[in-house]
This record gives structure tokens, C-alpha cells and sequence, in this order.
């Protein structure tokens, strides 16, 4: 679930903080700029692992600063492909069956991978997996706040960076922001014995 | 006591880099297990909290909230319970199944219970692993790594019965 990611950046100290110690002032601007960020094509930012190479710090005219450059290491959560994970409910819509994390919430699992046959109730806005047996059907509800066991299907970046203003496109500013994309989203399944809702698969 | 965050690396190194030794500047250096994280936000926290207070700053907002809500999903996992020494007498006792290092870390991770989870977790299990084997992987994922708090007190009242009846005279 969690990976250690080598890094390179140039911190800058102001001179006020000049008198901590310079480990920990790095320490608290590289997680004040990458804690609980999405970068891009890396994944989300957690906290600062270790440092491994501090090179000089220079002070440039017209700023009182240190810039450092810094070799670290930082923890981030980047699920490899088919990894399998627990997470909990957040809600079921048309689109399919959200799940969340915790400290991570946009996991979607798509209609074609749940469990077939599934159908999407309209009432209660929940997803059914219709399970047959020599008795007849179970209708098995996936509600908000279960345990979900899902498998890591596919994983895609956005690069939500702003972008300059539009010069051909006169959009005019009273029309709705666009809307918020999540930078980093990830793909789920259950659609294999052993997935879905823990309380579906244990065996009391 | 040095820095804040440049830790002692000799634990947790040779947990997260048992494999990965030597291969740096990596997309992904090494995977961590959950323990590892676990065991790096806790002490992280503990360290903030003795440095004092101040540092509740704006700028420290983000840092917190992940560290709460990791931390917070981690300790429902039974990852909380391991020990650096649980998680070697683990990885060599599984070293006879020849499983890959994503395997062995979602089988640290997750501590399946039944065959469904351990074929869901290794893959092609049909053709890598017999019954046996399978069985002998569920005895060691079990009999090594702690079971998460609920299924704690389920054994222990368990436990408590088989010691009477050791009992002899």
C-alpha cells in the first residue's frame, strides 16, 4: 500500500528560523508542501521517511533565505496493481460503488465489477448483488459503512494544475467553476470469490 | 537526540529494503509494510507532541490530518500488534513457498484466515501451492502474526480452557 519515494527539492529557510537546528526546519517545509498532496504520476503524499543528503546552502542576493538542496525519502500511498485492500463504504451511485480509506477517498468500483448479477436499487440508492442459490435469491445489500475487501484494478493521475486564462475560450464568469477532478483516483473490483463484503465471506 | 525526522534507519531499513538493497533512485525505492508506518507516524507524534506546542501552525494542518487518518485506519488492521522481530520470524518462515515480495507483504498486511483470501492474495495459487501447502501457509500466517484486538479476546477465553484441562494432578 505504501511506498518509499526518492526525492530532490531546494528548501528555503528564512532567516528568522535560522536559529533551529536545519534538519528539523527542513523536515517541517518538506512536509508542510508535500503532506497529504497528490503528486503527480506518484502518488499521495504521507510524511517525510528520512533525509539523505543535505548539499550547501546558499543565501542569494536580494533574499536573507538559505536555499538547500535536499536528497529524501518520503512514505506515500501508491497501491501497486492488483493489490488487495480493505476499505470502507462511502456511498453507491449510478456510476457505482464508492469507497474510502480513510485517509484516502476516491476509490470507485464500476458496475461490471461487482459481483454479477448486481442491480442498482433506486430507493435506497444502494447497490444489490443478487446471489443465487437452490433456495433462490439472496439480495446481498452493499451498504455505507461496510468493510469492502476490493482488489486494485486501475489507477489514473490528472494533472489538476491551474492553468493560464483561456484566451479564445471566452467562458463567461458567471457560468458554473468547472468541475473539481480528483488528481488521483483509483479503480476497484470484487468481481472474484473471496471480494466484497467481509460479512459475505466469513464463515461463523 | 538530532534531527526530527532523520531516524535511526537500522530497524526499519532492514524491514523495507529486504529485498531492494543497493537499487536506488527508484520510481518506488522500497514498499513499506503498514507496520512500518505505522511504527513511523506513531513515533513522529510522539516527538511532536514532546517538542511542544507551537508547532500546531497553519502550515502543520496537512501533516496532521494524514497522520490521523492513517494512523486511525492502520490501528483497525492487525498490523498494530507486529514487532520487527515478528515480521523476520515471518518472512523466514515463509521463505520455503517461494512467494514474490508483493505477496509476502499483502500476506504481513492482511493475515488471511481462509484459503479463499490466500488465493485472492498469491497469484496462480492452484498451480504454485497444493492443499498442503496452502494449509500450512494459513498455519504460519496465524500462528506468527498476532490477530487483530476482537479475535485477541475470542482466544484468549479459548486459551483459558485448554489450560485447565492441562491441568493434571
Amino acid at each position: 500500500m505504501f511506498v518509499l519515494v526518492e526525492m530532490v527539492d531546494t528548501v528555503r529557510i528564512p532567516p528568522w528560523q535560522f536559529e533551529r537546528k536545519l534538519n528539523d526546519s527542513i523536515a517541517e517545509e518538506l512536509n508542510k508542501k508535500l503532506a497529504n498532496k497528490v503528486v503527480y504520476n506518484v502518488g499521495l503524499c504521507i510524511c517525510l521517511f528520512d533525509i539523505t543528503k543535505l548539499e550547501d546552502a546558499y543565501v542569494f542576493p536580494g533574499d536573507g533565505a538559505s536555499h538547500t538542496k535536499v536528497h529524501f525519502r518520503y512514505v506515500v500511498f501508491h497501491p501497486f496493481l492488483d493489490e488487495i485492500l480493505i476499505g470502507s463504504i462511502k456511498g453507491c451511485s449510478p456510476e457505482g460503488v464508492h469507497v474510502s480509506l480513510g485517509f484516502f477517498d476516491d476509490i470507485l468500483i464500476p458496475p461490471e465489477s461487482l459481483q454479477q448479477p448486481a442491480k442498482f436499487d433506486e430507493a435506497e440508492q444502494v447497490w444489490v448483488w443478487e446471489y443465487e442459490t437452490e433456495e433462490g435469491a439472496h439480495d446481498l445489500y452493499m451498504d455505507t459503512g461496510e468493510e469492502i475487501r476490493f482488489r486494485v484494478v486501475d489507477e489514473s493521475f490528472v494533472d489538476t494544475s491551474p492553468t493560464g486564462p483561456s484566451s479564445a475560450d471566452a467562458t463567461s464568469s458567471s457560468e458554473e467553476l468547472p468541475k473539481k477532478e480528483a488528481p488521483y483516483t483509483l479503480v476497484g473490483s470484487i468481481s472474484e470469490p473471496g471480494l466484497g463484503l467481509l460479512s459475505w465471506w466469513t464463515s461463523s | 537526540m538530532t534531527a526530527l525526522m532523520v531516524l535511526d534507519t537500522s530497524n526499519t531499513a532492514s524491514l523495507s529494503s529486504w529485498e531492494a538493497r543497493g537499487r536506488r533512485k527508484d520510481a518506488s525505492a522500497a514498499l513499506l509494510s503498514n507496520y512500518e508506518v505505522f511504527q513511523l507516524l506513531t513515533d513522529m507524534k510522539e516527538q511532536r507532541k514532546e517538542s511542544g506546542k507551537n508547532k500546531h501552525s497553519s502550515g502543520q494542518q496537512n501533516l496532521n490530518t494524514i497522520t490521523y487518518e492513517t494512523l486511525k485506519y492502520i490501528s483497525k488492521t492487525p498490523c498494530r500488534h507486529q514487532s520487527p522481530e515478528i515480521v523476520r520470524e515471518f518472512l523466514t518462515a515463509v521463505k520455503s513457498h517461494k512467494l514474490t515480495k508483493a505477496e509476502k507483504l499483502q500476506l504481513l498486511n492482511h493475515r488471511p484466515v481462509t484459503a479463499v483470501e490466500i488465493q485472492l492474495m498469491v497469484e496462480e495459487s492452484e498451480e504454485r501451492l497444493t492443499e498442503e501447502q496452502i494449509e500450512a501457509l494459513l498455519h504460519t500466517v496465524t500462528s506468527i502474526l498476532p490477530a487483530g484486538p476482537e479475535a485477541e479476546q475470542k482466544q484468549n477465553t479459548s486459551d483459558d480452557v485448554t489450560m485447565d484441562e492441562e491441568d493434571p494432578a
